[in-house]
């Protein structure tokens, strides 16, 4: 344990030297708390999302939302509330920032044959049931742009249990398009589009 | 000077240099624009010929609702536009000629635009002018976020154009309080990035195809024109008109 402590505060020392902000308070215990569920290089580790990558005021938000409650599902509930309880705005800020400049990297864990259909849907939407494209606020390459998440990459299962967990009316306070876009997913289209996503570098 | 008939009696039109028989049939429309430029007359333009309107169906209020709130999914809850990876446009308050002019021009290829070609190729017409019409009638305040600082720059250009550039005056067409007219689009409240964008990539997005040349050409030599910044000034001035 004390080796995997020593080695995540390395990778840190090696990040504070080209982000400035990030050296002085950075508590390593945040850090340390963070890579037991989402993985040394935070990568992800089923339940939790990668985080490496990530849009840094998305995270941001994310982070305070714990904390206000207002992201409210079961997960959310049982490990991030409690984890984001005491990160002040500025500590949520120097975390997301780090965590923004890691290398995200593919989770590829989707259905192969499904990747076209959902290709299909986020880019263009369905436009008779009146579904809309995903790509033109995620990015083309499910790349995201300030608070709007990056999606490409992100664990088939994360991305099929969020897209379901919207529908169900968890995290209902949320920035609006999203709870009533995926709300009228059916389950085959998050399917779809969850294996695309997984797959997007 | 394209080929034609000896005897075809049509008036010669000449857009962006090139001649074309004015349709007869299918023209629905002729707006004479006249700029006392120091050059010429700007040139006469005519819409590109309406879709076939086979599909005059009428539209259910539930259709059009749900309709409705897909557009407003992107375009926000009052058309007041939404930055998204991509700005989204203000729709609110916008001509409906123009409305129902870019919807058709994203399904015949005249106006490139992936996504909107995907989301307007299914409308009817009866859907198109339903939906500009409603969209018309709104009138929520800008959504705003444009550098207030640029405003005063962007205000003079509007009003006297740059002479020694050959730029007009917005307002000429566009209106004094930017609320355009017919197929000339509404700039009042536009998001300033999303002007930024069009204006900068006018001549790959607009006009796409030589056969069907529509009233996007008229703003080509004016887009061409203009740096950077002072569409940024403009932008930023119209972005905050109510």
């Amino acid at each position: 344990m004390i080796k995997f402590v020593t080695s995540k505060i390395a990778v840190l020392a090696l990040v504070a030297s080209a982000v400035p902000s990030l050296a002085g308070n950075m508590e390593t215990v945040s850090i340390k708390n963070c890579t037991w569920c989402h993985g040394t290089s935070a990568q992800g580790y089923e339940p939790a999302p990668r985080l490496a990558g990530q849009r840094q005021q998305y995270t941001v938000n994310q982070l305070l939302s714990f904390r206000k409650h207002t992201r409210d599902n079961p997960f959310s509930k049982q490990y991030m509330w409690g984890a984001a309880a005491n990160l002040s705005p500025n500590t949520a800020r120097e975390l997301a920032i780090y965590l923004s400049a890691l290398p995200p990297k593919a989770a590829n864990d989707g259905d192969n044959q499904l990747a076209a259909i959902g290709r299909t849907l986020y880019e263009e939407g369905n436009p008779d049931s009146n579904t809309v494209s995903c790509a033109v606020c995620h990015g083309p390459n499910a790349e995201g742009i300030r608070q709007i998440p990056r999606l490409g990459g992100l664990s088939y299962y994360y991305l099929k249990r969020k897209l379901t967990q919207w529908g169900e009316g968890y995290h209902a306070a949320a920035e609006r398009p999203m709870p009533r876009i995926a709300g009228k997913l059916s389950p085959n289209e998050i399917e779809a589009l969850a294996s695309y996503l997984s797959f997007v570098k | 000077m394209r080929s034609g008939r000896a005897d075809d009696r049509r008036p010669l039109i000449n857009v962006m240099g090139f001649w074309y028989r004015q349709p007869i049939l299918r023209l629905m429309k002729v707006s004479c624009i006249q700029l006392a430029l120091q050059t010429a007359i700007l040139a006469i333009v005519f819409s590109a010929g309406r879709a076939e309107d086979t599909d005059r169906v009428r539209v259910s209020t539930q259709t059009l609702q749900a309709k409705i709130e897909y557009c407003e999914t992107c375009h926000g809850v009052s058309g007041q536009g939404y930055r998204g990876f991509f700005p989204m446009p203000r729709l609110a308050g916008q001509q409906t000629e123009y409305f129902e002019n870019q919807l058709r021009a994203f399904v015949e290829g005249r106006r490139q635009n992936k996504y909107m070609h995907s989301a307007a190729r299914g409308l009817s017409s009866t859907m198109r002018m339903a939906l500009a019409t409603h969209f018309r009638d709104l009138n929520p305040k800008p959504l705003g976020g444009a550098p207030r600082n640029l405003a005063a720059m962007g205000k003079k250009i509007y009003e006297d154009g740059i002479p020694e550039t050959n730029v007009p005056a917005c307002m000429a067409c566009h209106g004094g309080e930017a609320k355009g007219q017919k197929e000339i689009p509404r700039l009042a409240g536009q998001l300033n990035d999303y002007m930024l964008n069009k204006l900068v990539n006018w001549n790959k997005e607009r006009g796409q195809d030589p056969a069907k040349p529509d009233i996007s050409a008229i703003m080509l030599p004016t887009a061409h024109n203009l740096t950077k910044s002072q569409i940024a000034a403009v932008a930023a001035y119209v972005g905050y008109q109510q």
